[in-house]
């Protein structure tokens, strides 16, 4: 990786003449919550004005620009009682600006997850190809715990990742395109002060974290607690809605639905990004449902994100941007699920032995 | 000054005008596409059930599409959506595939519709199936549960094919009612001809059914079980996994001879829509078949 520092201004400069050629999306104030906070997500961004370069977090994920809500797959088109399907691949490019590490993390997850296994993703790898992203480290929000996880700092998966040094960003440059791109802007090679400074903002992020979930020995907690009493703890406060799905970085589980034309002359195989706590999730044809309760549901996403599956290697997919917990209407968020379900193992309230004494 | 990202126009790569194949994983290729079929048969079975052929149009795409006792497929009806089927005819049929079919959901219900000659399509085969190499020289159980006969047909073709490698072959099949009771016309030709030791038993009798009623486990006592030498197939409802598995192991059959089918929802069958999960494992990729072992490490696999 080249590294180099550029000033602030000058940064904006960079970034509105890229913003000016290509469709691009940043980091957008849309609201504010009830508490009078701003809300940011990614939005279609045309000038460096538009971006809120010291924005938080955004509400949603990066992921939609990946792994679009609703994807056609392919398309039919039906003509004299026979049909022939159609398949194509076109995305636009798109530059991707101010994503945060957990951000970046997640997306190396998702490529892991759609490109290296059984069966690549074409739809994923075209999106991916043509996507230029330019990442930005920030200081986390009290509830962040991606420390926790090792995902507050990212070596890769973006095209350039801007770290906060006071009048200038330090800029790990991670592509030719990028590099070729900063050539036309004034950029010095980073001074030993420089360094210093990235290594002590390195610091302050680390200890900022306020947050920290345990996750030492987690898949092996989980799979011992498959029949724990807290997953119907937290499963009765669980509405099912999905939204936790939705707004998470990693979550890739889908639906498919053929969807008619309006004309009826054809049709397109959709894929629509679905949610594990959604009720028939797990429901076959005939009426049987696999997971039939909230705590089952519930589990299984906990599963997913802390065990793994094995597309995945068995590594956990959680990040740790917390945007499940932030966004669960039933206040339902990992911290408080993994902390309960270590503590039933630490100090069983059941079991006849005693918890060992702290020392 | 022009920062314009290139497009990288993916269709120009090869593997979108090659024809998928799908025993060549971690290939990039068109995942989507289907192989296109057309129905050339129709065999109502049952009110519920029928037995769909199909053959594939492509010559070079019906060369592709061989598949392994057990694997299934995903059944692509345009416009309406697609769905995971077992194969339930012969791997030495290269000229078609045969689907049993239940009436079951919005997909199937369309599909009982259709008539002789209508396109759909196929992707696969996906998943695992049964070793039979492994079961070769040995007995064999079969004990399929209602309409878990139409994967067992696979693997029972497959015995049928190679009658001489394999010993006593035992096939037990338990269905509700006898009205339930399908590929009926063939037993006498897998009893006569294929020396299958074939025993049937109905939950609930009528008035001009002779023979047995009960659960299937009753059908036991029929038998002998050289648990040294016998595998076991296993297909049903999850409740008669427990039940017959349990048995079995009681039997002294080891775990890891007795192999069973898993149903679950899919939407991809590739691994990447995470509907199939069981535990932290896909029906679609290391399954639909398992050996009960690896089933009972599995959590709420049954």
């Amino acid at each position: 990786m080249i590294y180099k520092v550029i000033a602030k201004p000058e940064f904006e400069k960079f970034i509105d003449a890229l913003v000016k050629e290509n469709l691009s999306f940043g980091p957008r104030q849309v609201d504010t919550d009830t508490k009078g906070q701003p809300i940011y997500q990614f939005k279609e961004v045309s000038s460096a004005t538009d971006i809120a370069f010291d924005y938080t977090t955004t509400y949603s994920s990066a992921k939609h620009f990946l792994m679009p809500f609703r994807e056609n797959l392919s398309h039919f088109s039906y003509t004299d009682g026979d049909w022939e399907q159609e398949i194509t691949y076109e995305v636009k490019p798109i530059v991707l600006i101010g994503l945060r590490p957990c951000d970046i993390s997640a997306i190396n997850i998702l490529d892991s997850v759609l490109l290296n296994g059984h069966f690549p993703s074409p739809y994923y790898l075209a999106r991916r190809k043509n996507t230029f992203i330019i990442g930005m480290d920030h200081l986390p929000l009290p509830d962040c715990f991606c420390k926790s996880l090792n995902h507050h700092t990212v070596t890769s998966g973006f095209n350039l990742f801007c770290s906060d040094i006071g009048d200038s960003y330090y800029v790990s440059i991670n592509s030719s395109k990028a590099y070729n791109y900063l050539k036309e802007f004034e950029v010095q090679d980073p001074t030993y002060d420089d360094d210093c400074k990235l290594i002590e903002r390195r610091k302050l992020i680390k200890q900022s974290f306020k947050t920290d979930v345990e996750v030492t020995g987690l898949p092996s907690f989980l799979d011992i607690e498959f029949d724990s009493p807290i997953w119907t703890k937290w499963g009765d406060k669980c509405l099912n809605c999905g939204t936790c799905a939705m707004v998470c970085p990693t979550c890739y589980c889908y639906n498919m639905e053929d969807r008619p034309d309006v004309d009826l002359q054809g049709s397109s195989r959709q894929k629509q990004l679905y949610s594990c706590n959604l009720v028939d999730f797990a429901e076959v044809a005939g009426g049987h449902n696999f997971r039939p309760k909230n705590g089952d549901r519930l589990k299984y996403r906990y599963y997913h994100h802390y065990l793994g599956f094995a597309e995945n290697a068995n590594q956990p997919i959680c990040v740790g941007c917390n945007r499940c917990g932030r966004a669960c209407l039933a206040d339902i968020n990992p911290k408080d699920v993994i902390n309960d379900l270590r503590m039933e193992k630490e100090s069983c309230m059941i079991c006849i032995s005693e918890s060992p004494d702290k020392t | 000054m022009h920062f314009r990202v290139p497009g990288q126009d993916i269709n120009r790569e090869p593997f979108a005008d090659n024809v998928p194949d799908f025993h060549y994983q971690s290939s990039l290729m068109q995942t989507d596409k289907g192989y296109k079929c057309r129905i050339t048969n129709i065999v109502p079975l049952t009110e519920q059930e029928k037995l769909f052929q199909l053959r594939i149009l492509d010559p070079d795409e019906r060369n592709l599409f061989r598949f392994r006792p057990g694997q299934f497929l995903m059944l692509q009806v345009p416009g309406y959506g697609e769905v995971p089927i077992s194969i339930s005819s012969s791997t030495s049929n290269n000229e078609q595939v045969e689907l049993c079919i239940r009436k079951a959901g919005h997909v199937t219900n369309v599909l009982f519709e259709a008539q002789k000659g209508a396109h759909v399509a196929i992707r696969g085969p996906f998943g695992s199936s049964f070793p039979m190499e492994e079961m070769m020289d040995r007995n064999v159980i079969l004990v399929a549960g209602g309409l878990g006969i139409a994967p067992l047909r696979a693997p029972l073709f497959w015995i049928n094919d190679h009658r001489d490698r394999y010993k006593d072959v035992h096939m037990l099949y338990g269905t509700k009612e006898p009205s339930q009771m399908l590929f009926t016309y063939q037993f006498e030709e897998w009893e006569k001809i294929n020396h299958i030791d074939l025993h049937t038993i109905v939950e609930q009798g009528t008035p001009d059914w002779n023979g047995r009623t009960g659960m299937i486990t009753k059908l036991f006592s029929e038998i002998d079980i050289d648990p040294e030498n016998t595998h076991a197939i296993v297909c049903g409802p999850p409740v008669m996994f427990k039940f017959v598995c349990n048995y079995l192991d009681k039997q002294g059959i080891p775990m890891n001879r007795m192999f069973v089918s898993l149903e679950r929802r899919m939407h991809c069958g590739m691994g990447k829509c995470c509907r199939c999960m069981v535990g932290s494992t896909f029906t679609c990729v290391d399954g639909p078949v398992f050996d009960y072992w690896s089933v009972m490490n599995l959590k709420e696999a049954i």
